[in-house]
């Protein structure tokens, strides 16, 4: 396993995907993180009823952008580890060197991890540096050193990794490249937010939408944008809870990819 | 180094749907030898290759690698080194990058991935990126991949395609010492012409069924046999060849015979009276012999 690890890991970093996207992701969280606390902090009260976040609850809110806008990025990064095989065909040598296709898939879903920290310490600084600077000088303050604060950043930075877990396992699903890095803008971007919306706004339905990936991430970091802004659904699981279902999708999508893209002839 | 594994493959079969790509192969491929493995395109190669290399699954029968299938190997790249058709590269990283990223699982160190990138004469370009690479350098660069693991089993799919002429003698060269260390070797091609002299023993396949399998020198025994023949009296030759139903047509300053051996067309002037100036054997052409056998037509 750990020749196979050593491998995975080196085709992640040996091209220039990984900084690239790295680079996107640190500009575009610190750009949301500060957009999101100057308009906590300067824009006037909300009249449509909503609640306007105040003192810790406003910075958790902030700094859980990480995951809550950032997920698309590790989703991206870990669904390009599996699909770029495909694309350039590099999977028969992968192949030929491990022909034990559940070790081949294991290793790359394991050695996408410390790419995934990374990600996550990456993002999770960039919104802090975009928006603490506001909170701090013109808010409530940025409340960086109380404990609450700090277990939202740390778990950030754990879910960044779940989700270029989760992303290989997504890429063993779908591993046409383009398809897959469509379907997980479309989701990310526009299926899930308006899911968890449209969800929240029904009784009947409110309570399914906090098994949606992106709103069990939020369980899991226990802060969330959506819940903060009172759209959607009102509550999150536990976090125990949310850390199962988001690790159920990545095991059940890996299962999937390993019984049917990984079970096929290569070639 | 110790001698390679034989390759066999038993009545291995390969449906694509109603497709029957490999229809009951069975073939053993020796150690200490250059095997040529032929046939047109479309012949089903590159899938009996893939099933001998555990990338697909046979609809029926088996292949070994020595005495097991090839997955079921230790470390199956230190048996049997590959190169396939459409062994493909990330375009994002460099050549040297490419051989690191395999060198753990083969078992081999970084250095290793630099040796051998200098000896397939890509030293200079071991750090530009892939996607710049010439067809002839991605050959190359597939042929130390195959290399890293110092294989005593050698597996390379149409090599010689996008090869210069010195790349072509080189890797020539390459493959007569590997088989003359004791290793296997397995050349797919689509030419015989560019294995021709290359090869030991042949393989042919055809529509996905073997044709022909035997050392080169019983496949050019299948040759039909051509003479040369310069003579004073052109016309009666070609009298005699009528009369004797071998198709001649004009070369050179004479004729050339098919059909017949340089004996028979002797023998028959001289019974005629007519004076030879030359009469040479030819022998037959080799890829006239390949292309019957696979039911291809020039």
């Amino acid at each position: 396993m750990r020749p196979a690890l050593v491998a995975e890991y080196r085709k992640l970093v040996s091209t220039r995907m990984w900084w690239v996207l790295l680079i996107a992701l640190a500009a575009y969280l610190a750009f949301i993180g500060a957009v999101l606390a100057f308009s906590l902090v300067f824009a006037p009260e909300d009249r449509s009823g909503g609640v306007t976040l105040h003192g810790v609850d406003a910075a958790t809110a902030v700094y859980g952008l990480t995951n809550g806008v950032g997920y698309v990025f590790p989703l991206v990064i870990g669904s390009l580890a599996m699909t770029t095989e495909f694309r350039h065909q590099t999977i028969t040598q992968s192949l030929l060197v491990e022909p034990r296709r559940s070790v081949f898939l294991g290793a790359k879903l394991l050695a996408t991890v410390p790419v995934g920290l990374l990600y996550g310490l990456v993002a999770t600084a960039a919104v802090v540096l975009g928006s603490a600077p506001l909170l701090a000088g013109w808010g409530d303050g940025a409340f960086l050193t109380d404990p609450d604060v700090i277990e939202v950043l740390l778990l950030s930075v754990v879910v960044t990794a779940l989700w270029a877990v989760i992303g290989v396992a997504f890429g063993s699903v779908l591993p046409n490249q383009v398809a897959a890095i469509v379907v997980i803008l479309a989701f990310t971007q526009f299926v899930e937010p308006i899911a968890r919306f449209a969800l929240g706004a029904f009784d009947l339905t409110d309570g399914i939408a906090k098994f949606l990936p992106g709103a069990a991430a939020d369980g899991v970091i226990g802060a969330s944008f959506f819940v903060a802004y009172g759209g959607g659904s009102g509550d999150l699981l536990p976090r125990w809870a949310a850390l199962m279902v988001l690790l159920g999708y990545g095991a059940v999508l890996a299962l999937v990819g390993r019984l049917t893209t990984l079970r096929r002839d290569v070639g | 180094m110790a001698a390679g594994p034989t390759l066999s493959v038993e009545g291995l079969a390969k449906s694509f749907g109603s497709v029957r790509a490999v229809d009951g192969l069975t073939f053993t491929i020796r150690s200490g030898a250059v095997t040529g493995f032929l046939g047109p395109n479309g012949a089903g190669k590159t899938t009996t290759l893939r099933m001998l290399l555990g990338l697909t699954r046979p609809t029926a029968g088996r292949a070994l690698v020595g005495d097991r299938p090839y997955v079921e190997h230790e470390r199956p790249a230190r048996v049997v080194g590959a190169a396939l058709e459409a062994s493909s590269f990330h375009p994002g990283r460099t050549g040297l990058g490419h051989l690191e990223v395999f060198a753990p699982q083969v078992g081999v160190a970084r250095q290793r991935c630099r040796e051998l990138i200098e000896f397939v004469g890509l030293g200079a370009a071991a750090d530009r990126r892939v996607g710049g690479y010439s067809m002839g350098m991605r050959q190359r660069l597939a042929l130390a991949t195959a290399l890293l693991g110092d294989p005593p089993a050698i597996v390379l799919d149409e090599p010689a395609n996008g090869l210069d002429p010195e790349g072509i003698v080189w890797l020539r060269r390459l493959l007569r010492r590997f088989a003359d260390e004791g290793r296997t070797v397995l050349v797919s091609s689509h030419v015989l012409a560019e294995v021709q002299h290359t090869v030991d023993d042949v393989v042919i396949i055809a529509q996905g069924r073997l044709v022909h399998a035997s050392s080169l020198e019983d496949l050019a025994h299948l040759a039909a046999p051509e003479t040369y023949v310069e003579s004073p009296d052109l016309g009666g030759v070609s009298r005699l060849c009528e009369e004797r139903g071998w198709p001649a047509r004009p070369a050179d300053r004479g004729l050339l015979v098919g059909t017949a051996t340089a004996a028979e067309v002797g023998a028959a002037a001289y019974r005629a009276g007519i004076e030879l100036h030359q009469l040479a054997s030819r022998g037959g052409d080799l890829e006239d012999v390949f292309l019957r056998l696979t039911g291809g037509t020039r």
